[in-house]
């Protein structure tokens, strides 16, 4: 199925508790090569057609204005999967 | 003079904030999210809660929602909101107010009684407190970490739209001990924690005076329908 993927990830300078916690748990279980982890978003936008230059102009304007916030985060790509 | 108050699909505190507004000697009314008429009201509170499971961001889908949109432009030509807590997240979702809001600096949700300062009295929301005056409000809240860019902050400080700052704690890690701000205009106002729940004795916070005798909250709403009465 044809979709644009938009992934997001909290700022650089933000503390992200949920890859906090999974830092710690892999740490406990030995894992002390991990320096961090952070954790963020992919969101999915499928289509029944072909995918047009105009979608991905469209997902990239949603991407910035809706599925993101930049006050707290980054979109660090948007991708086309046939 | 009405008062609408939106319900969404999560709102926790509608009730409250109607309770609050008919206290005050205003008329509640029940708005809908999914409906786009706001009914001809004086003034708006978006109350606290989890709208939409707060999915994607605190407040990002209820800020798209009809009877948001609509809210928008009418706050846009002046119309007076408040924000409480999701609805603080809903007014920075719907960019009526700038910066955001994040997961507590240490991770627990709070609850607790919160001394606030009113830093600006001028606001539809805040103009029968004294400047600088020290109120108790109910804080409940787990992404109620204000935050913003420098240039925001700054602006924020320079054009005096800090509208009350955490006095001796600062639950949450907010940035500069903001606990609500206010628009340009002044009609707009948002804020974390709740007036709504301090508004009748025997069932507000502790004060020194006698257990659960605060009623600050009910200055908010007192404000908003003085000055529309004056408008």
């Amino acid at each position: 199925m044809p979709k644009i993927i938009v992934e997001i990830m909290p700022k650089q300078d933000l503390l992200d508790p949920q890859g906090k916690a999974v830092a710690t748990s892999l740490h406990r279980a030995g894992k002390e090569e991990i320096s961090a982890v952070r954790i963020g978003k992919r969101i999915e936008l499928h289509f029944d057609r072909e995918i047009t230059d105009q979608d991905l102009e469209m997902a990239k304007d949603q991407a910035s204005s809706f599925l993101s916030s930049d006050v707290i985060e980054d979109v660090v790509a948007i991708t086309k999967e046939d | 003079m009405k008062i609408g108050v939106i319900t969404y699909p999560g709102t926790l505190d509608d009730r409250d904030a109607q309770r609050a507004i008919r206290l005050a000697g205003g008329t509640p009314v029940p708005l809908w999210h999914d409906d786009d008429d706001l009914k001809k009201v004086d003034a708006v509170v978006l109350p606290g809660g989890f709208s939409y499971g707060d999915y994607l961001r605190c407040g990002a889908i209820a800020a798209k929602a009809p009877a948001t949109k609509e809210v928008i432009r009418l706050a846009k030509k002046g119309l007076p909101v408040l924000g409480i807590c999701n609805g603080f997240q809903i007014l920075v979702e719907s960019h009526l107010l700038p910066g955001g809001l994040i997961r507590n600096e240490k991770q627990h949700f709070i609850c607790r009684d919160q001394k606030l300062r009113v830093e600006n009295n001028e606001t539809s929301w805040t103009n029968l407190f004294e400047q600088d005056q020290e109120i108790l409000i109910p804080l409940k809240n787990g992404e109620g970490g204000y935050i913003a860019t420098d240039d925001t902050l700054k602006m924020l400080e320079a054009e005096n739209r800090i509208a009350f700052r955490y006095v001796e704690t600062n639950p949450n890690g907010s940035m500069n001990d903001i606990a609500g701000i206010t628009n340009e205009r002044g009609n707009v106002v948002g804020l974390m924690p709740h007036p709504e729940h301090a508004v009748e004795a025997g069932f507000g916070p502790d004060t020194p005076t006698a257990m659960r005798s605060g009623t600050d909250g009910l200055l908010f709403f007192e404000s908003v329908l003085r000055m529309v009465v004056n408008s």
